[in-house]
């Protein structure tokens, strides 16, 4: 059998932000891949770079991204960063599909639900030639926003997202992301701004959407029992840069890097005994970021060699990455 | 729900009645209590002293000032505004007769400064910080710091003196009739009447005036309204348009265009508001026959009761523009419709 | 430490060090924008001919009633170069004494109008809902009822015109803008739970209102004192360019465009100069204003 390619591969990416300060440099060179059906996850604390990376795949980043580097491979022929905005356009509207992390800002405020919903789906059934008529779009609204298990569908067709509460919207945002999502489905988050009441209600509904719709998954998560759960492996992702992969398992029962340990350490258990350690700092600053490893100085382990050089990303067991110095062998 | 939001009209339009009766006590006040005879002027300076006498009493000018407001105001409400005493003709019917002509001139210019405004500032966001934005930001800079009687001595001595592509002053060319008055309006009546041609050298005329008046709220409201594309452009509302792969047009003129053209709509109703104001210059510059340079003339001549209604009148259109814009925003802006406004 | 004296001293000497730190800190911000630099450089050029027109205007006697007509209507040349107007008098030198005239009447107008304005919105957002804020606001709001031009036009006609009165009808109706301006801020600040905790306190209310609520409205009224320079400067311009405010011969810019408008298109000098001067202070102010605004967007975030 000859080895599928990935669904998607990044390979080396760099994405800055230009602010009244000077630069941002946020990802600072993250490669990573996701195969057909795969289920992965990101972890790390807000403001590492996830979302960012999220954005750069599907060439929607704001627009004071700059100096945007690297290459994403889709299905081994593509480059998603090359090709014409045409072509992206298309591949946005038949495979891939994002459910954002803040369902207040993701909705548009002066525009109606079934307005907003409508036309994503005209669009996207334009790709596949098929033209539906505004009875058909309405139709099939109504269809995903039941799906997405809304009670009263035609009233939050109606409505304006003010008017819905946050569990709703996210659920409409995973209406939208449905429309288009054939391939891969990119979870950011997709739960940190709800009630925790909620969280768990958002988190089943996605699951079962992918069981019964076989996509692949992307899933960021502070909920780091449900990315143990949800997927195959994970990638931890620190201030811009992947620090640690493996698979999900083995990750989280035997994680290596001291930010991971950290992170791990920090999350509240509970079974456990009381409140975690947390981690000592916090992100760094972008635009004059550390030099060498970018966790030195937040590291208990940090010696010379990690404030002068990057440690590059090592195999350390089968599928067992770490960027680190400490696992580096001379 | 709704009904939150007609309330806060009402309430509104109870506040501006109020602000109207006090500025009309104001201007009122102001207008009696401060030196010079309006008897006098009325009477001439040579004529004798029972017939300045009689005027006096004739105008209640004689009663005590609360009694001659209480007077003037039942007038005002029977649409007499009282007795131009250069004029000498009805207060009232002079409005009618200029009034129309000025808003003529704000109506055309409120059209160009909403155009332009809209065309630069979306095109400026667009391509933020490319050559088109710095091209329109430049030109904002100049649009908002050069006044509008400097634009329009400037665009009179360019366009129409030097280069002699427009006219100077004035509202029709000699040897043009104008069209018969039905509306007061002169170009909806050439174009009733079918006139076609004092239509187009009325349009002619307007141009330059319009445009003076126009240029610097056009540049203010450009401005604004790319800061909301620029700052919206950056929202997750965005991305997400972007990520189903929407059209570009779609976005830019649907999901970008309506919430950053919002907040403008508040600042362009303020700034058609304030043409009002500044057509008092600009009339004056290129001899627009209007209220303006009616209002002026009156001014110039310490003519109370002229000057009281040129007040009045401006008072009364700002507010009612005013809240047009505040319904306007409602209609587009379903948060203010349906939510309970702070107030 | 005990000693409640040294430890005001030290919180003064605190709160000092931390007012310069926060200092540097603009002018870091202020300095990477070009254009807010241009608008400083035109407002420090601006001041500077404002005070010094005398000594730097080639032909002080133009400012006057001076005379000369052999060598009237001359256009721009080195000698003269902004021309000369009917009388001869060097157009270049009348408006360097305009900028006097011109900074004159906003210092007057704002610093008399502002602190009125500022602290009648303080007490009106403060005592939100109650009849203190009805009667403040509805009076603000019949000067607002009608563009502040008209309203200026309208009181400056029932008065002699000159510029001491038009400076007082400009007063008379500019406080409002600050008032509501105030209200509108302190109205929400007023809810804010520092406020609400010191009130539970048991401050002053004094203290509360000038202490705690005005610092933080500072940002936005500094700058719309910078803009109001340019709005106060063009209100003056038109009124005495419809003859409502300063009169011939004193060497106001707007008189001297409404004077030298008779002279179009021929001699278009005479008023074309001045014009750009109105336009050149105005822009000059509007930079640096929106120079400060920035300042304090980039501060707050």
């Amino acid at each position: 059998m000859v080895e599928e390619p990935p669904l998607i591969e990044a390979k080396d990416i760099y994405v800055g932000y230009k602010t009244y300060r000077g630069v941002m440099k946020v990802l600072n060179g993250v490669s990573f891949y996701i195969n057909e059906g795969e289920k992965i996850g990101f972890i790390g604390e807000a403001g590492g770079g996830k979302t960012t990376l999220m954005k750069t795949i599907l060439r929607i980043l704001p627009p004071n991204a700059t100096n945007v580097r690297g290459q994403v491979i889709y299905r081994g022929k593509l480059d998603l960063m090359r090709i014409s905005e045409k072509e992206m356009k298309r591949i946005r509207r038949r495979g891939l599909s994002m459910i954002f992390q803040d369902p207040t800002s993701a909705l548009n405020p002066v525009f109606k639900v079934g307005e907003q919903l409508m036309d994503i789906i005209k669009y996207s059934r334009l790709e596949e030639g098929i033209k539906l008529s505004k009875g058909e779009l309405k139709e099939e609204a109504l269809r995903l926003l039941e799906e997405v298990k809304l009670p009263d569908p035609q009233r939050v067709f109606d409505s304006y997202p003010f008017q819905l509460s946050g569990g709703m919207r996210q659920r409409v945002v995973i209406a939208m992301a449905l429309v288009s999502a054939r391939e891969l489905l990119i979870a950011d988050e997709p739960t940190t701004n709800l009630d925790v009441t909620i969280q768990d209600q958002i988190l089943r509904l996605i699951n079962e959407i992918v069981e019964k719709r076989k996509l692949s998954v992307i899933l960021i998560s502070h909920a780091l029992g449900a990315v143990r759960k949800m997927t195959n492996r994970t990638y931890v992702l620190y201030a811009g840069d992947i620090v640690e992969t493996a698979e999900s398992n083995e990750l989280f029962t035997n994680p290596l890097h001291p930010y991971t340990k950290a992170l791990l350490e920090a999350a509240p258990k509970l079974t456990g005994e009381g409140i975690g350690k947390g981690i000592p700092g916090r992100i760094p600053d972008y635009v004059n970021p550390p030099s060498g490893c970018r966790f030195h100085p937040r590291c208990e382990y940090a010696r010379e060699r990690c404030k002068r050089e990057k440690p590059p990303l090592v195999e350390v067991k089968k599928g067992h990455w770490v960027a680190c110095w400490l696992y580096v062998k001379r | 729900m709704a009904s939150a939001f007609s309330r806060y009209i009402i309430k509104r339009s109870a506040y501006t009645l109020f602000s109207l009766f006090g500025l009309s006590v104001l201007v009122f006040v102001l207008a009696r209590v401060l030196p010079g005879d309006p008897a006098r002027i009325v009477a001439g300076p040579q004529a004798p002293e029972e017939v300045v006498e009689r005027i006096r009493q004739q105008l209640n000018l004689d009663k005590p000032i609360p009694v001659q407001y209480i007077l003037w105001l039942k007038s005002v409400f029977h649409g007499d505004l009282g007795y131009s005493i250069y004029t000498r003709h009805s207060v009232t019917l002079d409005v009618i007769k200029y009034l129309p002509n000025s808003l003529e001139l704000i109506i055309v210019a409120a059209i160009i400064q909403v155009v332009g405004a809209i065309i630069l500032g979306v095109a400026s966001g667009w391509w933020a910080y490319r050559w088109p934005d710095n091209i329109v930001r430049a030109f904002a800079y100049i649009g908002i710091s050069v006044p509008a009687f400097v634009w329009a001595i400037i665009l009179q001595l360019v366009f129409g003196w030097w280069l002699g592509w427009f006219p100077v002053q004035g509202m029709f060319s000699e040897g043009v009739t104008p069209p018969p008055r039905i509306t007061g309006f002169h170009l909806l009546d050439s174009l009733i009447t079918g006139n076609f041609v004092a239509f187009k050298d009325e349009l002619w005329h307007i141009f330059l005036p319009a445009l003076a008046l126009a240029l610097g709220p056009m540049a203010q409201d450009a401005r604004i309204i790319r800061a909301g594309m620029v700052d919206n452009a950056g929202k997750d509302f965005i991305a997400l348009a972007k990520s189903h792969g929407l059209p570009d047009r779609l976005i830019m003129f649907k999901y970008l265009f309506k919430p950053s053209v919002i907040p403008a709509v508040t600042v362009m109703g303020m700034d058609i508001a304030a043409l009002l104001g500044n057509a008092f210059l600009v009339e004056i510059i290129y001899n627009w026959p209007g209220f303006s340079a009616y209002g002026i003339a009156a001014m110039l001549r310490k003519d109370l009761n002229a000057i009281v209604a040129v007040v009045l009148v401006i008072g009364v259109i700002y507010a009612v523009a005013n809240i047009i814009v505040d319904i306007l925003v409602a209609y587009l802006d379903p948060r203010i419709r349906y939510l309970e406004r702070g107030e | 430490m005990t000693e409640p004296h040294s430890q005001r001293v030290y919180l003064r000497r605190r709160r000092l060090s931390r007012r310069y730190e926060s200092l540097k800190r603009a002018w870091y911000y202020f300095k990477k924008s070009p254009l807010s630099l241009i608008g400083l450089g035109i407002v420090s050029l601006t001041i500077f001919i404002a005070l010094f027109a005398p000594y730097i205007a080639p032909h002080p006697e133009s400012a006057g009633l001076y005379m000369n007509f052999e060598e009237a209507y001359q256009p721009p040349s080195w000698k003269h170069p902004f021309g000369t107007d009917a009388y001869g008098r060097d157009v270049f030198s009348r408006v360097l004494f305009g900028f006097r005239y011109s900074m004159m009447l906003a210092a007057v107008v704002l610093s008399l109008a502002a602190p009125p304005g500022i602290i009648l919105g303080l007490i009106a957002g403060y005592y939100r809902g109650t009849w203190i804020d009805m009667l403040i606001m509805r009076i603000a709001d019949i000067f607002i009822a009608v563009p502040p031009l008209v309203l200026a036009l309208a009181i400056c006609s029932v008065l002699t015109p000159n510029i001491f009165n038009a400076m007082m009808a400009v007063t008379l109706m500019w406080w409002p803008w600050y008032t509501r301006l105030v209200y509108n801020m302190v109205s929400s600040i007023r809810n804010e739970y520092y406020v609400i905790a010191l009130e539970l306190l048991g401050a002053k209310k004094s203290y509360i209102m000038f202490r705690e609520i005005l610092p933080n409205c500072l940002g936005p009224i500094l700058t719309k004192l910078t803009l109001d320079v340019g709005w106060v400067i063009l209100i003056g311009a038109a009124l005495s360019f419809v003859g409502l405010g300063a009169q011939p011969p004193t060497p106001d810019l707007g008189t001297m465009v409404a004077e030298g408008g008779q002279y179009l298109p021929t001699y278009w000098w005479i008023s074309v100069f001045p014009a750009l001067a109105i336009a050149f202070i105005i822009l000059g102010f509007n930079l640096l204003g929106d120079g400060i605004r920035d300042i304090f967007a980039a501060t707050e975030r």
